[in-house]
């Protein structure tokens, strides 16, 4: 099965056009040793057959509609509204390439135009980019940017620990072989103090994720202002879903907001495609990294959006380009602006409050019936859709319990990623999770933990 | 020649907001409330600065920002080396089913046995159309593979003790990814030139190989739309210097089931899910870059990658995820696009070996037709048997038009225009790829749009450098654009259509 429509007379015709009799012969820049080989491939199934096997394929995998979903760390069951993927699946979008032609491509432009007005509103930073290809790659090029913006002078970031350690481990690839040092995994997720006594003369930017990867908020108070006076930048990794009701990076002085922006309306997917958020300071964008969209005019005055700034760019700078980012998750930045506009102020406020009111009730009705600590390291800090109890059992024993016995998807092993926290499940309760599921969860933990 | 089309622009989201409008979407909060931590939410006068729209705004809105974009499944769309081919239909229904769309990249590896199986076959077919020895696919794009291949080459000469391997040779018709990608690994570029026959110059590659050279990148068919002739040769010469060759698989859509570029002695190479294997490029994204390695760099591989147990025990074998031995670590937070992998696999599957070459076989086919059609209409940038794609100049003898003119009045013809001004090396180049899911009709009504142009910068060139004519919006000012930057909706007015009764 292809999709090829010429037909034998056309075929004829176009190899006479060329002087040829069969499409072979256009082939003998090719050494003949090495051409056309046989390659040992499936036989090409039909449609429907295609369309069996893959569901078959599909349905061996638990999900989050076949099982109740508490698991999270940095990727989230939230509820997509039927708006977005009817948005994304319009061809016009969906099957056009990067705007390159302004005229012909309005539509994606202004949909990013408006993706970066929103995403600015909701960071509080003065601009945002076309989007990354998921939150680990905005952060690594965040940091890129810092230790460009200090010229080479300062050669040390330092990163929080209380960072998802799969944006820990991409921003180390990233700077794979170069002499930046990275500090500061080290020191105990829950202290801030000691991460801020990390800072120096040689420190380009300090990164902290707020809520961090155990889900809850730190203590800012004061940080912006003592990264900045060690001439440093200070660079967030956000919750996009949790800046609907709490303050914006920007309100306490981050120069940079970094999130994934998965949560807004964008699958779970196993993992991809995502999207990078990416904001920083106005002061910044000649460094920032990626594309941008800008409002102009035509000639007679109208208005109009095109990508802006590309002298930054891969494609004009090549060896001196602030980034190699040419295709980025343009599709997931409309389903992004998609969402944001069908929720507006007033739902993206409910849907965290949903969170943040649910994974409450968990936490204290797990503390309650099981007796299990909950967040043993640092009881009293406040979280906002994710926490952390201690189990008697090893995590993976008891998720495979709850998986097999009560259909759920149990939380995260931070054993897994933090000395000191064996045992640790990190569970994440969002709006999709109902009282009654969240009562089963409890019920369930409460019989697994006996 | 067509109306000029006045509509008026679309309102953005924040003009079409008003204050306590809205959706109702999420239910009632169903669990005792728990009071919010004051201190660390927004100020109650706070506004984040979201619109309020009704659903039926929301889709209207989004349905006019389509109306106002060019796409494959809406025309004829050329654009040179980014195959602008056909997105299989069948491959949405497929993505989109709950195991595929619902399943958590951090589920144990037993419960997603059919992402990983999925994952494994795409990996193993993706070796043997590539001729590679292992392939990871978590690279997001095909400028992150070219950055993971570059970072594995610096990780494989670090463990050689070849510390003075510095440079990196790149042509200069290469993609502007490939230098970027070279300085932001920490390599240092230096530019072979190109020769008369649009191929690289072998006594310059010859010249540039020595000792502090870590590698080449080449892109094969280059951007001319040329095979290399002497790829063995420029194998050879930088392996002969102890170097290793990347190859950009940005055109790969040409060799599929025709040649392996394993076979040709290459490295490493990343392929792009959304050209060659027909998944939509999302009008910027998402992509997929997929890297296949050779014995040398196999082990440098990003993880995880899945490996099959066949069990005797059991009927079906299980997968289960591993990391290669000297890996450089992971490029992005999970496996990639898996999203792209579900369509890159049914579009593999349902082509098959001779699918796959058939296409292979009609997208060169087609660009040489075009390109037959065209010849004495523009100059070409070189006269010999293209691949998937070629370049032409967008030169009239006589007349003040320029390619940028010819491209726009495209657009009026009712066809989105090629890639202009690339590669660098041809001047006023218009770099085409019809791509092999254009039927004959497509490719001669274009050529014909085409003649008529070059008759229209003869007769009335006023006419192209004014165009297009027939879009929502006329020729944009990108000066402008880059000077008065507005780059997001002004505050004022947010708040104010935010605060308007």
């Amino acid at each position: 099965m292809n999709f090829l429509p010429h037909t034998e007379t056309e075929l004829r015709e176009m190899l006479s056009t060329l002087g040829l009799s069969q499409l072979e012969a256009l082939f003998a820049d090719i050494p003949e040793h090495v051409r056309f080989p046989d390659l040992t491939l499936p036989s090409p199934l039909s449609q429907m057959e295609l369309e069996a096997h893959l569901r078959k394929v599909a349905g061996r995998n638990a999900n989050a509609s076949s099982h109740e979903c508490f698991l999270g760390a940095g990727a989230y069951h939230h509820y997509v509204p039927a708006t977005v993927d009817y948005v994304i699946r319009r061809g016009e979008f969906f099957t056009a390439y990067t705007p390159y032609q302004p005229e012909a491509s309005q539509g994606m432009l202004q949909a990013m135009f408006e993706y970066e007005s929103m995403i600015c509103q909701l960071t509080g930073m003065g601009v945002t980019n076309a989007s990354h290809y998921d939150g680990a790659t905005a952060l690594a090029e965040a940091v890129r940017m810092a230790l460009d913006l200090a010229s080479g002078n300062r050669q040390k970031i330092v990163l929080s620990p209380a960072i998802n350690p799969h944006y820990r481990e991409t921003v180390r690839t990233y700077l794979h072989g170069s002499e930046v040092s990275l500090v500061g995994e080290n020191t105990v997720p829950d202290e801030l103090d000691s991460l801020l006594s990390q800072l120096d003369d040689q420190v380009a930017a300090l990164v902290i994720q707020n809520p961090n990867f155990l889900g809850q908020f730190e203590n800012i108070t004061g940080i912006a202002e003592k990264v900045h006076q060690a001439g440093a930048l200070l660079i967030v990794v956000a919750d996009p879903i949790a800046l609907g009701l709490f303050q914006s990076p920007g309100s306490y002085g981050a120069d940079v907001v970094i999130a994934d922006g998965q949560p807004l309306g964008i699958p779970l997917s196993f993992g991809g495609p995502y999207l990078g958020i990416f904001a920083t300071r106005t002061t910044y964008v000649r460094h920032m990294p990626g594309r941008v969209v800008g409002e102009t005019v035509d000639q007679s005055g109208r208005r109009g959006y095109v990508l802006t700034l590309a002298a930054r760019e891969q494609h004009i700078r090549r060896a001196r380009a602030t980034s190699n980012i040419c295709t980025n998750s343009g599709l997931m930045a409309l389903a992004a602006a998609t969402y944001l506009a069908t929720l507006g102020e007033s739902g993206l406020r409910k849907v965290a409050a949903l969170c943040f009111h649910k994974s409450h009730y968990a936490a204290q009705q797990l503390a309650e019936k099981t007796g299990l600590e909950v967040n043993a390291h640092a009881p009293s800090k406040p979280f906002f859709k994710e926490f952390y109890v201690q189990l008697p059992r090893p995590v993976d024993e008891v998720n495979r319990i709850l998986r097999e016995e009560y259909g759920v998807i149990g939380g995260f092993d931070l054993g897994a990623c933090y000395p000191g926290f064996e045992r640790q499940m990190l569970i994440a309760v969002t709006e999709m999770n109902t009282k009654a599921a969240i009562d089963r969860l409890v019920d369930a933990l409460v019989t697994v933990t006996r | 020649m067509p109306e000029i089309d006045y509509r008026n622009s679309e309102k953005t989201v924040y003009e079409l907001s008003a204050v306590g409008r809205g959706t109702n979407l999420m239910p009632e909060c169903d669990v005792p409330k728990t009071a919010l931590p004051g201190a660390l939410l927004r100020k109650d006068t706070e506004t984040i600065g979201l619109p309020g729209l009704s659903e039926l705004d929301v889709v209207r809105h989004f349905i006019h920002l389509a109306q106002r974009n060019f796409s494959v499944d809406g025309g004829f769309y050329p654009l040179g080396s980014c195959t602008m081919k056909y997105n299989p239909k069948i491959s949405e229904a497929c993505a989109r089913s709950e195991g595929f769309a619902q399943s958590h990249p951090l589920q144990p590896d037993e419960t997603v046995q059919g992402n990983l199986k999925l994952m494994h076959d795409l990996q193993e077919w993706l070796k043997e159309i590539g001729g590679f020895a292992a392939v990871s696919l978590q690279p997001t794009a095909g400028a992150q593979g070219e950055l993971t291949a570059l970072l594995m080459m610096r990780a494989f000469f670090r463990n050689c003790g070849e510390t003075g391997r510095t440079q990196i040779l790149i042509p200069d018709s290469a993609h502007g990814t490939n230098p970027a990608s070279t300085t932001m690994a920490g390599f240092e570029t230096l530019e072979i030139p190109s020769d008369e026959h649009g191929n690289l110059d072998l006594a310059a590659l010859n010249a540039a190989c020595d000792d502090t050279v870590a590698g080449l990148m080449l892109t094969n068919p280059n951007t001319l739309g040329l095979f290399e002739r002497d790829i063995e040769t420029i194998v050879r010469c930088v392996h002969d210097c102890g170097g290793l060759v990347y190859g950009d698989g940005a055109n790969m859509n040409a060799l599929a089931g025709v040649v392996r570029p394993g076979d040709l002695g290459i490295d490493v190479m990343h392929y792009n899910l959304h050209k060659t294997f027909g998944t939509p490029h999302g009008g910027g994204g998402p992509g997929s870059g997929p890297l296949g390695a050779g014995e040398k760099l196999a082990a440098y591989l990003p993880g995880p990658l899945v490996r099959r147990i066949d069990n005797v025990e059991k009927p079906d074998p299980g997968y289960m995820l591993f990391i290669p031995e000297k890996t450089i670590g992971r490029m992005n937070s999970h496996f990639g696009s898996f999203g792209v992998f579900v369509r890159a696999y049914a579009y593999i599957l349902q082509h098959g070996a001779e699918g796959l070459k058939q296409n292979a076989l009609h997208a060169v086919l087609n660009a040489n037709y075009l390109r037959e059609k065209l010849r004495g209409v523009y100059p070409l940038s070189h006269d010999r048997t293209c691949m998937h794609e070629f370049v032409l100049q967008g030169k009239i003898e006589g007349s003040s038009v320029r390619a940028v003119d010819i491209s726009k009045r495209l657009l009026d013809y009712g066809f989105h225009p090629p890639t202009i001004y690339f590669p660098l090396i041809v001047p006023e180049a218009l770099m085409i790829e019809p791509t092999e899911t254009e039927s004959k009709q497509t490719l001669d009504a274009f050529a014909e749009a085409m003649k008529a142009i070059a008759q229209e910068a003869v007769d009335r060139p006023e006419t192209l450098h004014t165009a297009p004519h027939t879009t929502p919006v006329g020729r944009l000012d990108e000066v402008r654009a880059a000077r008065q930057l507005k780059l997001r909706e002004d505050d004022r007015k947010v708040k104010d259509n935010l605060n308007k009764a």
